[in-house]
């Protein structure tokens, strides 16, 4: 019988992450090819995983794997990466499918150092053989990767966003097998020492409906005034390009981008954007994008869906008042 | 403080990437280089705490040898030391890059104090692997907390703050000496002076030049993903297209509240 495929799959709330089912539309796929069993490896409390292993029917999992320990948590990245480093020595995986999230990138490279084997993050698409062949993404996801990963357990975590999940099937929820691992304390040195809870009440960008955007063009931080204004009539959320949190108009966490935020709203107005791939990659998944610019050949306008030509200061204003004009007039 | 601060080189490469013909490369004929945005926020970090604290900067790279226009413009803000690990341009994995470093770090180390401090960019712009940083990380045995954005020094220790995974912020408080990579945001690099950039340029840099070495992970061929081009309809021009704009948010039921 050929090695299992391994994917980690985080639970949140009792049902496995977005991101999580990705993973295992992944490696069903490189189950099916390899001939090996698909095997879930649950990255949550013991007590969670326990009770959360019937939530993986229907995904073609015939084994999930809850690890117990008695002290580790996912406040502790090195435990787990210590974790899934003897299951993996364990049960002899071909390979071991994780997530392309900050947090699945940040275990798979641990358990890679760890076990000196290379890894592949942010793959779009597997093809197994002695060598596996991978697509994946470079500069955040505008430029394609082809490669080879040779090693004798394949690492590997999947871009969020760029594989197309399912629905679950018919297939049994999966047998469970309890195995206990062994940390030293080295393993759950580094750790969260402290936590802060999300501020409540404001919209947040990555939550936001509509979310308008500001770039160069709003020339400074008072310029927000009638993107804030605008925002607050449809009930959006406000951000900015690199250039914008970069001059200080905006704090970062505004930044939408390769190195910030990646939204996906019904509407983005990118208002004085021009349109550079470090700002594109961060706003493509909006559903519309209507671009507002004094450049009707800025690179913004071969994604935006629609478009307003001209200075953003005279066009946003007027559509606040257009909006405010309507709603009086009921 | 005794900081290192590790950068890759990247095109800095605006509004569309364009490849060599064989697929092989980006086409970097016209485009200038820059480091990867999370690194140009660990060189100013480094060169903050330094001015706090007192201490020594150093600034590495692996890479051809016109990244030293890279480590000239980290010296030209206020790092004062450059280590240069030079190639022949070949591409390096992530687990031959981390392995050079670790011997540049391991050779620096036993000729002069220890670093107390490693900074890493949480990932390079252009190839994105997420693990130089972790992997010399765990090679010389020093904790490592990843994507922060925020640095607090106490005596031998450090406090590290993230973004938590469901919002909010967690933080890490480690024993020093240690590895952390940041993110965008943690700062706001300075843009050098003139005095600066000139100070910069009569700098040593320290080379040497590593073996290449194969990793696990080979480029085959680099494409640019399918994108939809699609020519925006422009709906309007100036403050008249306001009543087109508001038709369409109410179109899509953005209006209904």
């Amino acid at each position: 019988m050929s090695a299992p495929i391994f994917a980690l799959v985080t639970i949140a709330a009792g049902v496995p992450e977005r991101t999580s089912l990705e993973t295992l539309t992944v490696a069903r796929r490189l189950a099916a090819e390899t001939g090996g069993p698909l095997e879930a490896v649950l990255v949550a409390a013991a007590a969670d995983a326990r009770s959360t292993a019937a939530a993986l029917a229907g995904w073609g999992v015939a084994t999930a794997i809850v690890i117990e320990h008695d002290t580790l948590t996912l406040d502790h990245p090195d435990g787990w990466a210590a974790a899934v480093a003897q299951v993996i020595a364990a049960r002899g995986p071909a390979a071991v499918v994780g997530s392309g999230t900050e947090r699945g990138n940040d275990l798979l490279a641990r358990v890679a150092a760890r076990l000196s084997l290379p890894m592949a993050a942010n793959v779009v698409s597997v093809a197994a053989g002695d060598r596996y062949r991978l697509v994946r993404q470079r500069w955040a996801g505008s430029l394609l990767e082809e490669c080879w990963l040779d090693a004798p357990v394949r690492l590997l975590t999947v871009a969020p966003n760029a594989v197309v999940v399912g629905e679950p099937d018919g297939t049994a929820a999966p047998a469970q097998e309890r195995l206990a691992v062994t940390l030293g304390p080295a393993d759950l040195a580094v750790h969260v020492t402290s936590r802060e809870a999300p501020e409540r009440g404001r919209i947040s960008l990555a939550e936001a409906k509509v979310v308008i955007g500001g770039g160069r063009g709003v020339g400074s931080t008072e310029g927000f005034g009638d993107l804030e204004e605008l925002a607050g009539l449809v009930g959006g959320a406000v951000g900015g390009s690199r250039v914008v949190t970069s001059a200080g108009w905006r704090p970062h966490a505004d930044q939408i981008g390769q190195t910030g935020l990646r939204i996906a709203p019904d509407l983005y107005i990118a208002c004085g954007i021009s349109g550079a791939i470090q700002h594109i990659v961060g706003c493509k998944a909006a559903k519309l994008i209507l671009a507002i610019n004094t450049d009707d050949e800025a690179p913004i306008m071969s994604v935006a869906d629609y478009a307003v030509i001209g200075d953003l200061h005279a066009i946003v204003p007027a559509i606040s008042a257009e909006i405010r004009r309507r709603s009086a007039g009921g | 403080m005794n900081i290192l601060v590790c950068v890759k080189r990247v095109p800095a490469t605006g509004g569309r990437i364009v490849l060599t013909a064989d697929g092989s490369a980006i086409d970097v004929r016209f485009l200038g280089f820059t480091v990867s945005p999370h690194e140009e926020c660990a060189v100013e970090e480094a060169v903050r705490i330094v001015e706090a604290r007192g201490g020594s900067s150093t600034v590495l790279t692996l890479g051809p040898a016109v990244a030293e226009e890279q480590l000239r413009d980290a010296m030209a803000i206020g790092i004062e030391r450059a280590i240069l690990l030079e190639t022949d341009g070949r591409d390096w994995d992530p687990v031959a890059t981390a392995s050079a470093i670790v011997a540049a770090v391991r050779a620096q180390e036993a000729v002069a104090a220890p670093f107390d401090l490693i900074l890493f960019g949480n990932e390079s712009a252009d190839s994105g692997g997420f693990q130089v940083g972790i992997r010399v990380a765990a090679a010389l045995g020093r904790p490592i907390v990843t994507g922060v954005k925020a640095l607090q020094l106490g005596e031998g220790r450090i406090v590290a703050r993230r973004e938590g995974a469901g919002g909010g912020w967690e933080s890490f408080e480690i024993p020093l000496p240690a590895v952390v990579s940041v993110k965008e945001g943690i700062n706001l690099p300075r843009y050098p002076s003139i005095p600066g950039r000139l100070r910069a340029k009569k700098k040593e840099i320290e080379r040497s030049t590593p073996a290449w070495q194969p990793g696990g992970l080979e480029k085959i061929v680099l494409r640019l993903p399918k994108e939809e081009v699609t020519a925006a309809e422009v709906i309007g021009r100036g403050p008249d297209a306001a009543a087109a704009v508001v038709d369409l948010l109410d179109r899509i039921g953005v209006l209904d509240r």
